[in-house]
């Protein structure tokens, strides 16, 4: 009995490391990110967007293409990590970024925790409610709080120490996209050792069925709050690291928008292999840049648009065509797993 | 005191008349519209449009603001939603969005970013004195307007043939089908006849809640509010559940100013935790 339970154990542990052997076409997208570095020194501007639309796309991720809660209100971490980090240095409590973004994310993962046991009650459509309510609550109480926040004018005055106390930052961008870029990288690594683990596993049969997780021995509810903690803790970096790089922090980090395009963003890299968010945030970007261009006020049009042909079109169908050419690509190189 | 509660009750009513169409669609066809609100800055833009540059009597641009969208959402209905009745709700949550968006920006390019309000009638301004308490005269008509639709509306799902029929259709659909009847035709009358209401409430509403490009953004919330909290089973508890608002957002914004909306999230998030399926559910939904 014990012998089998061994060997067992050692088939699910050696199947759970092939899982979660980094592949050839991983190491291909960081190299090319760490390549954008040295090769598109002009670009770093839009990069640093990119990396931190990445970071917080890779949280919702987390939740929605892991665990399947559907949020609306994933804006509220993101405002509260900006926000968080803001305050936090314009009254010169943490003006080291690092420090500062690890308070931030620390901040809205406990927010994050106590919104899970809401989030964790009724369906779908409670879940939207109530996530898009707290979300709005927070932006209405930052739009109160303007002693403190300074209402729609935007925390201003923020002056961040330079990075780790050596590097600062500087117009042309190039220290902020390094070190966003860093941190992705580092949250990355963290998320993928999160969800390749038997609780990552355990998450995925909540997705899949969560009364046969729990008929199962998967403590459905204790694994939900954890995860949607950890993603909101990621969430708040992702902001936190917006007001560092851009010494400003406004309403707009709380607005229903940015969840909205959030949604848009993970939708268009796909859901549940984490490098969703990231492919995603780049396409976003550069659309949004491309449209922006074309026709500066009306770009959300296009946004809507893209969002109706691609549910329309199926999201399922789609992977038939864009997955074929990205995620089938990726299969054969190795970035994502067999199914 | 007095004057507040019943601003508060006509704004309540006109949240209900906004909101009755997506109570229908959300909670009787399993539906998320987050466009909703895009039907009824469609009725406020016809009204605008007829009353004040082609200079239709009040009355008819309210009745445009009715069948114009009405029209729009069979159209849409037809061609558009029902194709995402059977998806997942995070795929109705996207494509609503994505409409909500397109509308904004439809609107923002066709008629300009600035607030917009619809021409009173000169015998519609002013207030009226009853017994000391002082009544505007617009806020009585929505009062009377919005009164006379829910009472219609009530009766129409509970006693006509056609509301039988939509029940039926929403149980069961495939039962309903055998039946000979023709769901997909009740659903897009349904749907319609919801557009059209929003429409109305937002012709109305255009003096009280205001009316720009991003009305159905800035007023999605409140219409999940009413359906939320009211719950999906009936339609009478989304109507306590837009009363109680109507009174606790003016109230609030006049004795509490420095709070904002705040209250109401904080209400509703309440609500939702000890209820999750609403104020007014009998049973637990489906």
């Amino acid at each position: 009995m014990s012998a089998l339970q061994g060997v067992l154990a050692t088939a699910v542990a050696d199947h759970l490391a092939a899982r979660a052997r980094w592949r050839a076409a991983e190491l291909v997208f960081w190299g090319a990110a760490l390549a954008s570095v040295f090769l598109l020194p002009g670009k770093h501007l839009i990069l640093a967007e990119i990396a931190i639309l990445a970071l917080f796309a890779l949280s919702l991720d987390l939740i929605l293409g892991y665990a399947g809660i559907v949020s609306l209100g994933h804006a509220a971490f993101f405002g509260f990590g900006a926000y968080a980090a803001g305050l936090l240095a314009k009254h010169a409590l943490i003006t080291e970024p690092v420090l500062g973004l690890l308070a931030a994310g620390l901040l809205a993962a406990l927010l994050g925790f106590a919104c899970a046991f809401l989030v964790l009650r009724g369906s779908d459509l409670t879940r939207l409610m109530v996530t898009l309510g707290v979300a709005m609550m927070l932006r209405e109480l930052a739009n109160r709080l303007d002693k403190l926040t300074g209402g729609a004018d935007g925390l201003q005055g923020i002056t961040m120490a330079p990075v780790l106390g050596r590097f600062s930052f500087d117009i042309t961008g190039h220290t902020a996209y390094v070190y966003a870029l860093a941190v992705l990288f580092v949250l990355f690594v963290v998320a993928r050792r999160i969800v390749h683990s038997p609780f990552g596993l355990s998450l995925m049969s909540i997705r899949g069925n969560p009364l046969r997780a729990g008929a199962l021995g998967v403590p459905v509810n204790a694994r939900l709050v954890a995860i949607y903690t950890v993603a909101a803790g990621y969430a708040g970096v992702a902001g936190a690291l917006l007001t560092q790089t851009t010494a400003f922090c406004s309403l707009d980090v709380l607005s229903f928008d940015r969840s909205a395009d959030l949604l848009l963003v993970l939708i268009i890299g796909g859901t549940g292999y984490l490098y969703g968010g990231l492919i995603g945030a780049v396409v976003f970007k550069l659309l949004q840049d491309a449209l922006a261009t074309l026709t500066p006020q009306y770009w959300q049009f296009w946004i809507g648009l893209i969002l109706v042909i691609i549910v329309l079109v199926g999201r399922e169908r789609m992977s038939g065509w864009w997955h074929a050419a990205v995620a089938q690509g990726a299969r054969r190189l190795g970035l994502r797993e067999r199914p | 005191m007095l004057t507040i509660l019943f601003d508060g009750i006509a704004y309540g009513m006109l949240l209900f008349v906004l909101a009755s169409g997506l109570a229908v669609t959300m909670g009787l066809m399993n539906l998320i519209n987050l466009a909703h609100g895009a039907f009824a800055m469609a009725g406020g833009y016809v009204a605008v449009a007829l009353v004040n540059k082609a200079g239709w009597p009040f009355a008819a641009g309210l009745l445009a603001a009715f069948v114009v969208p009405a029209l729009l959402g069979a159209l849409m209905e037809r061609t558009l939603y029902r194709h995402v009745y059977a998806k997942p709700h995070l795929d109705q949550v996207l494509f609503t969005i994505g409409l909500a968006f397109m509308a904004v920006a439809a609107v923002d390019f066709a008629m300009g970013t600035q607030q917009v309000f619809v021409q009173l009638p000169r015998a519609l301004e002013g207030q009226i004195d009853l017994g000391g308490v002082g009544i505007g005269r617009y806020r009585l008509l929505i009062i009377i307007l919005c009164g006379l639709i829910t009472v219609a509306l009530q009766y129409a799902l509970a006693r006509t043939l056609f509301g039988a029929r939509l029940r039926a259709a929403v149980d069961d659909a495939r039962t309903a089908r055998g039946l000979g009847i023709n769901v997909s035709a009740v659903f897009a009358l349904t749907f319609a006849v919801g557009s059209g209401l929003a429409g109305l409430g937002g012709a109305l509403g255009a003096e009280i809640l205001g009316l720009d490009p991003h009305f159905p953004l800035k007023f999605m919330i409140y219409f999940l509010i009413v359906v939320a909290v009211g719950g999906t089973s009936s339609i009478t508890g989304p109507f306590i559940a837009a009363l109680l608002l109507g009174i606790g957002d003016v109230a609030g914004k006049y004795y509490a100013p420095q709070f904002g909306a705040f209250a109401i999230y904080t209400i509703m998030i309440v609500v939702l935790i000890v209820r999750p399926q609403g104020l007014f559910t009998r049973v637990a939904g489906k």
